[in-house]
């Protein structure tokens, strides 16, 4: 995939500058509402959940933050990933290229949305007083399974977007529950032990967590916390590589 | 000696559509027709049984009223499309010219759309930083090089289109309805144009509805109806006439 992927490069690169100009045309921030939104976002949720959360909780700020981050990025890549084969019939219809730089395009769109936000994260780090550690680094490997595991994702929605085009309405709620089931805005500890082993289920609590333990608890996941996350990303990865294989050339009668 | 010449083969190639499945209703309809047991999904074949062979240098028209199947088959023998029963060989590049004016994007400029278009292609960034002001004098379009392409004509569009394809060097190149491009004077310096790619030794398949162009440029003609092959072969001369003759006793 990665030969093929440098073969298409040039394909690549006029395919992501096309989506960044497609998608600021005409505003008047341009990129800035990149990270203007999560920051409003933030915002409402640091004011609502104050009275509830802040005393118990330290850092609460940076605590919502790493839930946000995470969370965008997931929903900004899935849902906008999602449209990417529908969106691009005309062009797959008319010219046998590889289908999946659509997507990877659109990815990269939505990775440097998470870099400009990431960077001011860390501004909001400095700011809340966090001490950096040299474990700042390991947050290498959730960012990298996040990339992986959207990309996964985002291959198969697109592919099954294509031919129920109801998925675009199920999605929108499937994104409303995972958010609330990731424990953006709470803290699990008042739920059950069991309950408790039940928010592991969800990937996207995962990469959240992960983050909040480096930045806010300066502690190391256990190895099978690792573990779990590379097997999550694999899975989908995997699943969305099947379907792109398989359908490659059915996608053509449904669009 | 046949074989080593061969460029394109096309052996007993079927393309199936579905219709009536579940693209058509929605993911509730289909599962209440699945469990009532009545999700039913027709089938229609766009082309069936369609077995020819090309050699390098051979310039093919392929004839045939609209549905005839003529588009799909081109889309299987560019690799867009696989074929539902038997298979298509083909020994070197493919470039596909089809449907021109399709696949820009309204809201970037004429000179952005011209990369984007050569990437598709499958040219590299150096190719087109070279021949970039050859495709815009040729297409006339130098000033309106920054306007969004949404502002152009669609002559003007379908000139762009076909200046940026008409830069390749396959070795099968495949041409729908590109000829009938633009103004007059347009058309005949494309015309030239494709003449020039065409003696420089590629297999060519033409599809027009101008049997003209069939007449004076082909040396092998292929002829569809409603996915059938009605014939093929080198008397590009006769087949046209039992075309005509099968068109007036159509519309009688």
């Amino acid at each position: 995939m990665i030969q093929k992927l440098k073969q298409n490069q040039f394909l690549f690169e006029e395919l992501v500058k096309r989506d960044f100009k497609t998608k600021y045309k005409g505003t008047l921030l341009g990129m800035i509402w990149s990270i203007l939104s999560p920051l409003l976002m933030l915002l409402v949720m640091r004011l609502v959940f104050t009275r509830f959360f802040a005393y118990s909780t330290e850092h609460y700020t940076i605590y919502l933050f790493c839930g946000t981050l995470v969370f965008n990025y997931f929903n900004e890549s899935t849902s906008q990933g999602m449209e990417v084969l529908v969106g691009n019939a005309s062009i797959f219809t008319k010219v046998n290229v590889p289908k999946y730089l659509f997507l990877f395009s659109k990815n990269t769109q939505t990775l440097i949305n998470f870099g400009l936000t990431l960077g001011v994260f860390v501004v909001f780090c400095i700011l809340d007083n966090i001490i950096f550690t040299w474990r700042w680094v390991l947050l290498v490997f959730p960012v990298f399974c996040l990339l992986l595991f959207n990309l996964g994702i985002g291959m198969i929605l697109s592919a099954l977007y294509v031919f129920f085009r109801d998925m675009k309405y199920l999605w929108t709620i499937m994104t409303q529950l995972i958010m609330y089931m990731s424990a953006i805005f709470y803290t699990i500890d008042r739920y059950g032990q069991t309950a408790q082993y039940l928010f592991l289920l969800n990937p996207i609590y995962l990469f959240i967590r992960y983050f909040r333990k480096i930045v806010i608890d300066m502690q190391i996941p256990s190895v099978w916390f690792h573990l779990l996350m590379a097997a999550d990303t694999i899975l989908a990865f995997c699943i969305g590589c099947f379907m792109y294989k398989k359908y490659n050339h059915k996608f053509l009668y449904y669009v | 000696m046949v074989n080593a010449m061969r460029t394109l083969e096309l052996n007993n190639v079927s393309i199936r559509y579905m219709t009536g499945d579940f693209k058509d209703i929605g993911i509730k309809e289909y599962l209440i027709r699945k469990i009532k047991g009545n999700y039913h999904v027709k089938e229609f074949w766009a082309d069936r049984n369609i077995t020819f062979a090309l050699e390098q240098g051979d310039m093919l028209g392929i004839i045939g009223t609209n549905g005839a199947g003529k588009s799909t088959l081109l889309k299987a023998i560019s690799g867009i499309m696989v074929p539902t029963e038997g298979y298509v060989k083909t020994m070197g590049s493919v470039a596909a010219l089809l449907e021109l004016a399709s696949g820009f994007d309204g809201e970037l400029t004429v000179r952005e759309n011209t990369y984007l278009r050569g990437a598709m292609l499958g040219y590299t960034r150096k190719f087109m930083d070279e021949k970039y002001n050859e495709i815009i004098s040729f297409a006339e379009l130098s000033d309106f090089e920054e306007r969004p392409f949404k502002q152009l004509s669609s002559g003007m569009k379908s000139r762009l289109a076909f200046s940026v394809a008409s830069l390749v060097q396959p070795d099968i190149l495949i041409l729908d309805e590109v000829l009938s491009v633009g103004d007059g004077s347009f058309r005949e310096k494309s015309e030239r144009k494709m003449h020039e790619i065409i003696e420089n030794g590629a297999t060519t398949i033409l599809v027009t509805h101008m049997l003209e162009q069939v007449r004076t440029m082909c040396n092998k003609v292929l002829w569809l109806h409603k996915g059938k092959q009605m014939a093929f072969g080198d008397d590009v001369q006769g087949i046209c006439d039992q075309y005509n003759e099968f068109l007036s006793t159509c519309s009688r």
